[in-house]
């Protein structure tokens, strides 16, 4: 019985850290173009094209 | 031309050389500035499709160590640049992308639609925590359903509190989308399926806040999130698919001619969106380009396709003084222009005016899933407050009690299935229709292309490319006329001179060729003068007066030659027309262009009931009458001149090269050659609609038999959470079958 007073929050805290990591994921704008994205996987180079720097975001 | 990649700022002679290119000067009204003090520009791409264009744009701008960000959206068809305030020159980035054969418009992201993507990211995250707190709450849920009586009331209410506490700031959060809605359309006196939505999500969670405060059995905090998770997804589906049609409306209009090259008193050139536009400014139009304003020409002489304007055929030949018209095409020579009209009083006014009263004539078309709304609501409220009374007065339970079924009704009706009945049809639909190349622009175009009984089509640009196509066969001409002709035709843009040239494209090229607009092509070659051009030029008396296209050759004072040109019509024209009339779709064809042109196309590809010389006027009164007489008309053309006939039919289709305010008004526009998109639309139309129904059917059967249990009070929360999944799941699955089944190629 006293494992579900671990488990609850346990359980809690895991599904809270994925919500936040996927508003935090529409917020940077990666759910802006998912037809891009699929396509981008097939560039074959490292060269990266120039991405926005993450702390000039908005 | 030299690596646009390897030019820097500084290089001062490059970049006006370049500038050539886009014939814009730095597009200044576009760019704003951001608060990390970069400048930023948005512009739409065309011809973006692949990883590979994407890569070939992104890598074309690699060069510039000044950019901080040059990033494609291949969803949007959108590049973003941002720099350093006043470090670069765009143009120079401009230019690169253009020159790898992409069209490039500039636009101004705060115009266009960011108030549609805030509020669908608001949707996107609000289905998010729904979607957190469904899986969690569940998970308590099962746990008290497993449980059953074993399981001690301590426990249980612990649960029960917990659920509280994740689904409460749930429904404060995820719910607002409806209560805003439902609080709008309750004090405007309607009702709206956002109503029953509140009061369901409400009422159920405070009935069981209160059930848990007093120790009770029943919680329904999963029924509310979930109803709130399901109802979020269609709510995002449906806001995605209205975004989507209208962003490629505004793509679409935004690559024609949203600016004009401006030029000033001292001659300087300046690009402005039209709408800054005023009578009395001259405009610089270069060859090829769209005419963007109706005005008088002060400079230049060429000749003007009024295709897409009348439906003509034959381009116009302009000069100093004459009248041009926004929307047609500029052949031959640059042309300064004189801003005589805007808004009101151009023709493009004029057809406005013709297109608002078409559009007052077609009445409100109501979605289906309104009518549906319109019906359900009331039925589900007077259950509801029924079943309270019902078990309040005459079965003689206490009021919370009583309150606590009539809330398991309202949570049971709740319409998750019928309102994911639409959405997902939709979303399905035009994914389906996208990989066709055909983009819906009205998100309720397909409902109303359902039944449609007769197919209008306008001739130029519709049911023929627009294109020119030789009448003669090469073997049937003098050769050493055909070279010549050719080779003088390949100095020209001229269309009639460029469908000369392609039928011979081989034949060695003539210097020295001079151009007299209105009249043809005139050279000295072998010491006689050579004249290619019209038969009034050539001295040729006319022969008749539908002779159309044709070009005559004259060497010295001897004729050598006439060869005549006609208009392709679309290689499938045919069987698309004998492929609906086998449908049982009558089909018509209403044309501006002249009897002779009008009765050939007509006969080629097999419609029987032609018109010809129709004023827009006239093409609306035609359909009108059509309607009155109880015909679903699905209008299928390209010209200002039908774009008021667009308006007025029940839908309406366009093909991609169609005029701006043609693509802006129809339902549809296809991107290929074939005309078999207006099959393909008929038939998607058709199976979705079908769809719609069974899915609305799905939605009632499952209510029918709900809603019995939960008025005698049986529907536990369980039950309703089961019913509430498998109906959703089940709508879902039976949309999806639209993926399955026959692509027309």
């Amino acid at each position: 019985m006293s494992a579900i007073l671990f488990l609850i929050p346990a359980a809690l805290a895991l599904g809270f850290v994925a919500l936040l990591a996927f508003v935090w994921a529409t917020k940077s704008g990666q759910y802006d173009d998912l037809d891009g994205a699929a396509n981008r996987v097939l560039f074959d180079d490292d060269e990266a094209p120039k991405d926005p720097p993450q702390k000039n975001k908005k | 031309m030299n690596k646009p990649t390897h030019i820097k700022p500084a290089d001062k002679e490059a970049s006006t050389s370049q500038k050539a290119l886009w014939g814009f000067a730095a597009p200044d009204h576009y760019i704003f500035h951001d608060s990390q003090g970069d400048d930023v520009l948005h512009l739409m791409v065309g011809g973006m499709k692949c990883a590979g264009c994407m890569r070939n744009i992104e890598g074309s701008l690699a060069g510039f160590d000044e950019l901080k960000e040059a990033r494609v959206n291949l969803s949007t068809q959108r590049l973003i640049l941002r720099w350093k305030r006043d470090s670069f020159d765009p143009v120079l980035a401009i230019n690169a992308v253009i020159e790898k054969g992409f069209q490039l418009a500039p636009f101004d992201p705060e115009a266009l639609s960011s108030e549609a993507k805030a509020e669908n990211k608001t949707l996107l995250i609000a289905m998010a925590v729904a979607g957190f707190a469904t899986a969690n709450v569940m998970m308590l849920s099962v746990a008290v359903w497993a449980g059953g009586s074993s399981m001690s009331h301590e426990t249980r209410a612990l649960f029960h509190w917990l659920s509280a506490l994740i689904a409460l700031p749930t429904i404060m959060f995820s719910g607002r989308v409806f209560f805003r809605s439902g609080l709008n359309a309750i004090m405007a006196g309607r009702l709206n399926m956002d109503v029953p939505i509140s009061l369901a999500v409400i009422l159920a969670s405070g009935m069981s806040l209160y059930e848990t405060s007093t120790g009770g059995d029943h919680a329904y905090f999963d029924a509310a999130v979930s109803l709130l998770f399901f109802l979020l997804i269609g709510r995002y589906l449906d806001h995605q698919a209205r975004t989507k049609a209208r962003s490629q409306g505004e793509h679409l209009l935004a690559l024609q001619a949203m600016s004009a090259t401006v030029i000033g008193e001292n001659g300087e050139q300046q690009t402005m969106p039209l709408h800054l536009i005023t009578p009395g400014m001259v405009v610089l139009v270069a060859v090829g380009e769209k005419i963007p304003v109706d005005g008088m020409v002060v400079d230049g002489a060429s000749e003007v396709d009024n295709a897409l304007v009348t439906g003509e055929s034959q381009p116009i030949f302009v000069e100093k003084d004459s009248f041009v018209y926004a929307g047609t095409l500029n052949l031959l020579k640059p042309l300064r222009i004189e801003v005589k009209a805007v808004g009101e009083e151009t023709l493009l006014g004029e057809i406005a005016r013709l297109m608002e009263a078409a559009e007052q004539g077609r009445g409100v078309f109501v979605r289906i899933a309104d009518r549906v709304a319109g019906l359900y609501a009331p039925v589900v409220h007077t259950l509801g407050l029924l079943t309270f009374l019902g078990w309040w007065l005459v079965m003689g339970v206490v009021w919370q009690e009583a309150l606590l079924y009539a809330t398991a009704v309202l949570i049971i009706t709740c319409p998750c299935a019928l309102a994911l009945a639409v959405p997902v049809v939709q979303v399905v639909a035009s994914g389906r229709l996208m990989r066709g190349g055909i983009l819906l622009k009205s998100a309720d175009a397909l409902e109303r292309a359902r039944n449609i009984d007769l197919v209008v089509f306008d001739k130029t640009g519709t049911l023929t490319l627009g294109r020119l196509k030789p009448l003669f066969k090469a073997n049937e001409v003098d050769d050493a006329a055909l070279h010549l002709a050719s080779g003088m035709a390949a100095n020209s843009v001229h269309p009639l001179a460029k469908a000369l040239h392609a039928t011979s494209p081989y034949s060695p090229v003539i210097d020295n060729v001079e151009e007299i607009a209105g009249k043809g092509l005139l050279a000295v070659v072998g010491g006689a003068e050579v004249r290619l051009g019209s038969a009034k030029w050539c001295g040729v008396a006319q022969t008749s007066d539908d002779s159309g296209a044709e070009i005559w050759l004259k060497r010295g004072d001897k004729l050598l030659e006439r060869f005549s040109f006609s208009d392709t019509i679309r290689s499938d024209a045919k069987q698309v027309v004998e492929g609906l009339q086998a449908q049982g779709i009558k089909v018509a064809l209403l044309s501006g262009d002249r009897k002779h042109a009008v009765e050939s196309v007509a006969g080629d590809v097999g419609i029987a009931d032609y018109y010809f010389d129709m004023l827009p006027q006239d093409k609306v009164a035609w359909i009108e009458d059509k309607k009155q007489d109880g015909a679903k008309v699905l209008m299928v053309g390209d010209g200002l001149n039908d774009a008021p006939a667009l308006t007025a039919a029940t839908a309406s289709l366009s093909p991609v090269t169609a005029a701006d305010i043609s693509l802006v008004t129809a339902d549809m526009v296809f991107q290929r050659q074939s005309l078999n998109a207006v099959l393909e639309v008929l038939e998607v139309a058709k199976r979705s609609n079908g769809l719609v129904w069974q899915n609305f059917g799905l939605a009632f059967t499952y209510n029918i038999i709900a809603i019995p249990l939960a008025v005698v009070g049986f529907a536990t929360p369980l039950v309703a959470a089961i019913a509430m999944s498998t109906s959703s799941i089940l709508v879902i699955l039976n949309a999806l079958r639209l993926k399955v089944g026959r692509e027309l190629a």
